[in-house]
C-alpha cells in the first residue's frame, strides 16, 4: 500500500529532509581546525494527512518535531524533500495567489502562550493581524471569535497580561482562526498548562474541529495527550519517522521497539507503585547519530544488522514500521 | 508512633504587598515518614513550591513564616539561625530543583562540588571524600564514575546532570529530601529513570521524600501517600491510591478527570472551568467555590477548615463519599 493511494490528502509530505549548519564561525574553524558540523534535524518524512483529521507528531526532545512543523508552515525551508498542501508546493510556486491562498489556509499556535503575544497590542489588533495584513474585513471579527473560544466579546480591548495561561492560549487560537485557516499546525499547544487549563484547551480544539472542519497537525510529546486527540500517530526518533499507526493500533499493539519503550515509561494514573526496568541510555547526539537503526544502541531485542543497515519505514498491516524485526 | 522525618504543622506563608497581605501557603499541617515518598499536586501557583521551600529555610524575601513549627526528626527547625540552617540544608535536608543547571556551578567539576559538600557535612579525609563522591556517582547510574568525576556539568546530558544534581543532594545522606518538579523538564524514558531511581534510594536509605509535581501519573507511580493544594490551602491528603481512586474534595475529582488517560481513545476530557484565582483576590468561603460543580450557600461563606486535613479528611463541607459522578 504505498502512500500515493490516500484519496487527495489536504497535506502531503515527501522525503522531508532538514540540516543545520552547527558549525563554529568560519574563523574559528579554521584556526582550531575543526570540520564543517551537520546536524540532520528531519531526515526522509513522508506522510498524509487527509482533509478533516488530526495527525500527531510524538517524539522525545529534539527528535525534529518542530522542525517538521515549521517546515510544513513555511517557517523553515527544507533542505531536500517537499511539503504539498491543496496540491501546491509552496517551495516551488510560482503563481503568486496561489501562494497567498495556501498561506491563508494555513495557522500555527506555539507552546508557550506567554510569548506568542504582543504585550502591547489589545487582544482585538492581535487576533485580527492575520486578516489585517492581508487588507481583509476586521469588523466585529475579534469579539465573534473570542465568543467562539469562550472568551467574552468584552475581552477584544484587555491587553494579554490580563488573561491567564488557559485563556491566552484561547486567544492564541482564536487568532488563528481568524483568517479561516484549513490546517492549523499546533506545537505543544497545551504543555505549558495545567491539566485542568489543557483540557480545556483540548475540548476547544475537538469542537472548532468539528465546527469548521479543521485539519490538525499536532505535535506533542504527551502520548496521552495524542490518544485523545489524534487520528494518525507518527513517532519520531531522531528525526526519522519510526512507526506510524491509528491510536488504537499503537497503543493496543506498538510494533517499534522506541514507541514500546514510550508506551511503557508513560507514568500511568493506575499505576500504583509499578516498577518498570527503566530504559537504557538516552537519545544519542543528533551530529553523529548512530549508524544502520538510529535506536540500536538502546534496543533490547537489537541484532547484529541492526548497527549495519538501516531499516525502512514499511507498511505492517495498517501500520508503517522500521525495524527489521517488526511483526 | 516513631517521630516522622519531617513534620509541619499549621504552616503559614506571608507576602506583604501595597495591596495587602498575600499568604501563599495557609494552615497546611502534614508528616513524612522515614522511607515515604509523599507527593504534593496542585495546579501552577497553589504554593507547592513556596511550601518545600518553607521546609528548606529557602523563602525568597519578602516572604516569610508568619506562623506554624516545622520539626524534622523531632528538632524544631523553623527558628533556626541562617547559619544553623545552611548546616541543616544538605547534612538532613536535600534539596532537588526542576532545573539541574541552578542546582550546579559550571566553573566547577562534577567531583569539585560532591567533595566540598561531602566535607562540609561529613568529617572525613580528602581521600575518602572523593571515594564517597564517586560511589555517590555510581549509586545514582553515572557510568564510569571515576573517569566522569573531572567533567564539568556542561559536558553532560540534561538526564545526566539531573543525576547529579540527585548525587549531590544525597551525598552527605540527608534523612529528608524534598524534590520539586525533578522530572518536569526531561524525556519520559529519562523520567521513568530518574523517578526510579528516587524510589529506589528512598527504599534503602529510608529517607524521607517530597516530590512535588503536577503530574499525577508521576504522583500514582511513585508517592505513597498525597497532598493536594489549591490556592495555598490543602485540599486533600491521603494514601494515594485512596485519593486518586476515590477522591473526596471536588477539586482531587476534577484534577484526576482532566487528566487524559491512556488506556482511552478519544472522549472529551472533563474539564474544571475558570482558572485559580489569583492569591489577592480569593473568593470568601472556600477558594474553589467559583469552579466547583457542588457549590452551596454555605461554601461561599465560610472556608471549610483546613487546620484538620488529616489521612482520610478533605477541606471540604460536602466532600464525595465516593468515586464522583459529575452531572454532566
Ligand atoms: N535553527 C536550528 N539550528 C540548529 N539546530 C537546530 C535548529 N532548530 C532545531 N535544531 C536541532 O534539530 C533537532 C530537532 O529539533 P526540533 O526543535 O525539531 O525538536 P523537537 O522534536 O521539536 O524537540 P522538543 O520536544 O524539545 O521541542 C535538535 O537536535 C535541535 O537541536
Ligand atoms: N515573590 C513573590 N511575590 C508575590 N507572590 C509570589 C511570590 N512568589 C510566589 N508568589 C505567589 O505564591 C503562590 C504560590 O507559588 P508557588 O509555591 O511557586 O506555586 P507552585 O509551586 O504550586 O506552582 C503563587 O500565587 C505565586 O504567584
Ligand atoms: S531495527 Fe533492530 S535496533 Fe532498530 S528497533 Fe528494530 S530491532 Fe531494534
Ligand atoms: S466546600 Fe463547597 S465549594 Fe468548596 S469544594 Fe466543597 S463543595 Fe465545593
Ligand atoms: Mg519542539
Ligand atoms: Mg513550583
Amino acid at each position: 500500500m504505498p502512500l500515493d493511494q490516500n484519496a487527495d490528502p489536504l497535506v502531503s509530505i515527501r522525503g522531508l529532509t532538514r540540516i543545520f549548519d552547527v558549525s563554529k564561525p568560519l574563523l574559528n574553524r579554521i584556526v582550531e581546525r575543526l570540520p564543517k558540523r551537520l546536524l540532520t534535524a528531519v531526515s526522509d518524512v513522508s506522510f498524509d494527512v487527509p482533509e478533516r483529521t488530526t495527525y500527531a507528531l510524538v517524539g522525545e526532545s529534539g527528535s525534529g518535531k518542530s522542525t517538521i512543523g515549521k517546515m510544513v508552515v513555511g517557517l523553515l525551508n527544507p533542505s531536500e524533500g517537499e511539503v504539498e498542501i491543496e496540491g501546491i508546493n509552496l517551495a516551488s510556486e510560482t503563481d503568486p495567489d496561489k501562494i497567498e491562498q495556501v498561506r491563508s489556509d494555513i495557522q500555527m499556535i506555539f507552546q508557550d502562550p506567554y510569548a506568542s503575544l504582543n504585550p502591547r497590542w489589545r487582544v482585538r489588533d492581535i487576533i485580527t493581524e492575520p486578516v489585517r495584513i492581508r487588507g481583509g474585513e476586521t469588523d466585529g471579527l475579534a469579539e465573534k471569535l473570542l465568543e467562539q473560544v469562550g472568551l467574552s466579546a468584552v475581552d477584544a480591548i484587555k491587553f494579554p497580561h490580563e488573561f491567564s495561561g488557559g485563556q491566552r492560549q484561547r486567544i492564541c487560537v482564536a487568532r488563528a482562526l481568524a483568517s479561516e485557516p484549513k490546517l492549523i499546525v499546533a506545537d505543544e499547544p497545551t504543555s505549558a498548562l495545567d491539566v485542568s487549563v489543557q483540557a480545556q484547551v483540548l475540548n476547544l480544539m475537538s469542537d472548532l474541529k468539528d465546527e469548521f472542519g479543521l485539519t490538525y497537525i499536532l505535535i506533542s510529546h504527551d502520548l496521552t495527550v495524542v490518544r485523545h486527540m489524534a487520528d494518525r500517530i507518527g513517532v519520531l526518533y531522531l528525526g526519522r519517522l519510526v512507526e506510524e499507526a491509528s491510536p488504537d493500533a499503537l497503543f493496543t499493539d506498538p510494533k517499534h521497539p522506541y514507541t514500546q519503550m514510550l508506551i511503557e515509561a508513560a507514568p500511568r494514573m493506575d499505576g500504583f507503585g509499578r516498577e518498570i526496568v527503566p530504559p537504557e541510555g538516552e537519545i544519542p547526539d543528533p551530529i553523529s547519530p548512530p549508524p544502520g537503526c538510529a535506536y540500536h544502541p538502546r534496543c533490547p531485542i537489537a541484532v547484529e544488522r541492526c548497527s549495519q543497515e538501516r531499516p525502512q519505514l514499511e507498511w505492517k498491516g495498517q501500520s508503517r514500521v522500521a525495524c527489521f524485526l517488526a511483526e | 508512633m516513631t517521630t516522622p522525618v519531617l513534620s509541619v504543622r499549621n504552616l503559614t506563608v506571608e507576602i506583604p504587598t501595597r495591596a495587602g497581605l498575600l499568604k501563599p501557603v495557609d494552615g497546611i499541617s502534614y508528616d513524612i515518614a522515614a522511607g515515604e515518598i509523599l507527593g504534593v499536586v496542585g495546579e501552577s501557583g497553589a504554593g507547592k513550591s513556596m511550601t518545600g521551600n518553607a521546609v528548606i529555610g529557602l523563602l525568597d524575601r519578602p516572604a516569610r513564616i508568619a506562623s506554624g513549627e516545622i520539626h524534622v526528626n523531632g528538632r524544631r527547625i523553623d527558628r533556626l539561625s541562617r547559619k544553623e540552617l545552611r548546616r541543616s540544608r544538605g547534612k538532613e535536608i536535600g534539596m532537588i530543583f526542576q532545573d539541574p543547571l541552578t542546582s550546579l556551578n559550571p566553573l566547577l567539576t562534577i567531583g569539585d562540588q560532591l567533595t566540598e559538600t561531602i566535607s562540609e557535612h561529613l568529617d572525613v579525609s580528602d581521600g575518602e571524600a572523593k571515594a564517597r563522591a564517586i560511589h555517590a556517582l555510581e549509586e545514582v547510574g553515572i557510568p564510569a564514575a571515576r573517569d566522569r568525576i573531572d567533567a564539568y556539568p556542561h559536558q553532560f546530558s540534561g538526564g545526566m546532570r539531573q543525576r547529579v544534581v540527585i548525587a549531590l543532594a544525597l551525598c552527605a545522606e540527608p534523612s529528608l529530601v524534598i524534590a520539586d518538579e525533578p522530572t518536569t523538564a526531561l524525556d519520559v524514558s529519562v523520567q521513568a529513570q530518574i523517578t526510579a531511581l528516587l524510589k529506589r534510594l528512598c527504599r534503602e536509605r529510608g529517607m524521607a521524600v517530597m516530590l512535588v509535581t503536577h503530574d499525577m501519573g508521576v504522583i500514582a507511580e511513585t508517592a505513597d501517600r498525597v497532598a493536594v493544594m489549591y490556592a495555598g490551602r490543602l485540599a486533600e491528603l491521603g494514601p494515594v491510591r485512596d485519593v486518586i481512586t476515590a477522591p473526596m474534595h471536588p477539586y482531587t475529582d476534577g484534577l484526576m478527570q482532566a487528566t487524559p488517560d491512556a488506556s482511552e481513545g478519544a472522549t472529551r476530557l472533563r474539564q474544571i472551568p475558570g482558572a485559580m484565582p489569583r492569591l489577592g483576590s480569593l473568593p470568601p468561603g472556600c477558594a474553589f467555590n467559583p469552579r466547583c460543580p457542588y457549590t452551596q450557600d454555605r461554601c461561599c461563606q465560610d472556608p471549610p477548615p483546613t487546620r484538620d486535613v488529616t489521612d482520610g479528611r478533605a477541606a471540604c463541607w460536602f466532600p464525595l463519599t465516593e468515586h464522583a459522578a459529575i452531572p454532566a
